[in-house]
């Protein structure tokens, strides 16, 4: 057998990735860092909310160091209809200190983490794309293969353990069958507007100091019913929002996605938040949104598979946490190849530490926690018909028209009576939805 | 559509496209409508054949239409290196 030209080839720079090649280069591995961007981060996009005491596990100093945007301290959640929308809004200062999640911008987080993999001497490759695995014959295995490096154009790289860092699509994982392509209902596309505010703007509207941010998610008509929800998250200057829309809805409604998220954009309570603003940016990326069922196979012989590619994302319905998971799976399978090439066994067994160290940590017990949150979100009535309901029962309550008022207990009843709701859902709904959640 | 795109910087790949289209699959599932509908950035347009044209210089990468088509009705895979969308945000 030749002798690898790496330890360790990571291929995708993205959070999962970048992470894993940090600490295999900090423990002395010689590590290449592979991504398909003319520079780490020009291929994603997310959100932006990072719920980053994990990063602060790894680079204490991120808040200062790091391109974060804002700090979240407030978090508010909006029931809407084509016309209304009836929220819940949490501020509180617990959320800042010691900071809990923070706003940031891909392009530049992830510039920022290539660099510092660099720093501890990992070989950074971008513009490249890799094309397919190397692999050969392993007899007796599930696979019937060993990976053995990654193959780019005419180039072949060779490395005792290759990591699929290669996000939702994960094509690396399938190709050797490893890892099936998830169903409809397993992905959601969101689509992603960034709209320059200025920082003043943002923080008169948003109700937030000079440092903190705001993180706002929308339910209901924001989507024209479709399964999903809309988000509005603060950064320095702009705000990122979108839409975030399950695939297998989306499909069933015959909506346009790019149709949905101007809709989105055009509702008024979208409207008063970024209204006068400038949009700068128009992405769309796919989210996966399987939880603990989408998980699966995760290593074979010389390889490993970490964050979005492995489904390691928690959609709860209010927040969707991806880069917090990929960070995690980066810091666990760093450990375990670690242990693996320090062992020189790489071989499937050799790597079974990072499942272990996956579910010792919070992404596997998170991923556990929230197993029944995709099927939760799958009942239909979150995303057509609680708006209409909530949006009567506050009319009821603020519409002092001077008509006689009924009693708050005669007010919901009433409400639920002309509402598609029965009461036996909205129990059901609840009991679902605090056992999912 | 192509006002939200030109917001963005791509840096088009002049030889190749990354997308094909089967249309003989196409035509015999019947899944072109979604494809067209469920593209963020609008790179499908419906032929009055039934076929589907591709501006593939537009495309966002997210991967949405061949997650949705029919097996076999797309060949679709990443640009080559640097080519492509290149956020800026993120
Ligand atoms: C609209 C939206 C909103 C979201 N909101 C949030 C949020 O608020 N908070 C949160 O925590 N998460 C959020 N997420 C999820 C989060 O973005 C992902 O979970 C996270 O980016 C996963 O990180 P990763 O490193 O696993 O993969 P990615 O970030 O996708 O990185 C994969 C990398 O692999 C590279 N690559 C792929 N294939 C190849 C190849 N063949 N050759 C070379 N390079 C390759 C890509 O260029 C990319 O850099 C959101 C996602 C979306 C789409
Ligand atoms: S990858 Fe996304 S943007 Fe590109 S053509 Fe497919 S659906 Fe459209």
């Amino acid at each position: 057998m030749t002798e690898p030209d790496f330890d360790v080839a990571v291929v995708g720079a993205g959070p999962a990735g970048a992470l894993t090649a940090y600490l295999l280069a900090r423990d002395g591995h010689s590590v290449v860092l592979i991504d398909r961007g003319a520079a780490p981060g020009a291929k994603n996009l997310s959100g932006g909310v990072l719920y980053s005491r994990v990063l602060g596990q790894v680079f204490p100093d991120y808040l200062t160091q790091a391109p974060v945007e804002r700090r979240i301290t407030r978090n508010v959640v909006q029931f809407c209809t084509p016309d209304s929308a009836v929220g819940l809004d949490a501020w509180t200062g617990r959320l800042a200190d010691p900071v809990n999640a923070v706003t940031v911008l891909r392009a530049k987080l992830d510039a920022w983490l290539a660099e510092q993999c660099e720093e501890v001497g990992a070989f950074a490759m971008s513009g490249v794309r890799v094309d397919e695995l190397l692999t050969e014959p392993a007899p007796g295995t599930a696979l019937g293969r060993r990976v053995i490096g990654v193959r780019a154009g005419d180039d072949e790289l060779r490395a005792h353990v290759v990591v699929a860092a290669d996000g939702v699509n994960s094509f690396l994982a399938r190709s050797i069958g490893l890892r099936q392509a998830p169903a409809t209902h397993q992905l959601a596309v969101g689509v992603k507007a960034v709209v320059e505010l200025g920082a003043e703007r943002i923080e008169d509207r948003f109700g937030v100091g000079a440092d903190e941010g705001a993180a706002h998610a929308f339910v209901g008509d924001c989507t024209q019913g479709v399964a999903g929800g809309g988000f509005c998250y603060t950064n320095r200057e702009s705000v990122s929002l979108g839409v975030v829309l399950r695939l297998d809805d989306l499909v069933a409604s015959g909506r346009a996605a790019s149709d949905v998220f101007e809709h989105y954009l055009a509702h008024p309570a979208v409207q008063r938040l970024v209204r006068g603003g400038t949009m700068v940016e128009y992405g769309s990326h796919l989210v996966a949104e399987g939880g603990l069922a989408m998980l699966g196979e995760i290593a074979c012989d010389g390889m490993v598979v970490v964050g979005d590619a492995a489904g390691l994302t928690i959609n709860s319905g209010l927040t969707v946490r991806g880069m917090d998971l990929a960070i995690g799976s980066g810091i666990a399978a760093a450990g375990a190849i670690h242990d693996a090439l320090t062992s020189t066994d790489t071989s499937k067994a050799g790597l079974e530490g990072y499942r272990r160290r996956l579910f010792d940590g919070f992404v596997g017990q998170d991923l556990t926690t929230y197993a029944k949150a995709p099927a939760f979100l799958e009942r239909p009535r979150t995303y057509v018909d609680y708006g209409p309901l909530l949006e009567e029962i506050m009319l009821a309550v603020f519409g002092l028209d001077t008509t006689p008022r009924r009693p708050m207990a005669r007010v919901v009843r009433d409400a639920l009576r002309a509402s598609p709701v029965r009461t036996r859902d909205l129990v059901a709904d609840a009991w679902a939805g605090v056992r999912a959640l | 559509m192509a006002e939200r795109l030109a917001l963005n910087h791509f840096e088009t790949d002049e030889e190749h496209s990354h997308i094909e289209v089967d249309q003989e699959r196409v035509r015999a599932t019947g899944c072109g409508p979604t494809i067209v509908a469920c593209c963020p950035a609008r790179v499908y347009t419906a032929e009055p054949d039934g076929s589907l044209s591709v501006e593939y210089a537009a495309c966002l990468e997210c991967g949405t239409c061949l997650a949705v088509a029919a097996p076999g009705a797309l060949r679709w895979h990443y640009p080559r290196g640097g080519f492509g969308v290149a956020f800026r945000e993120g």
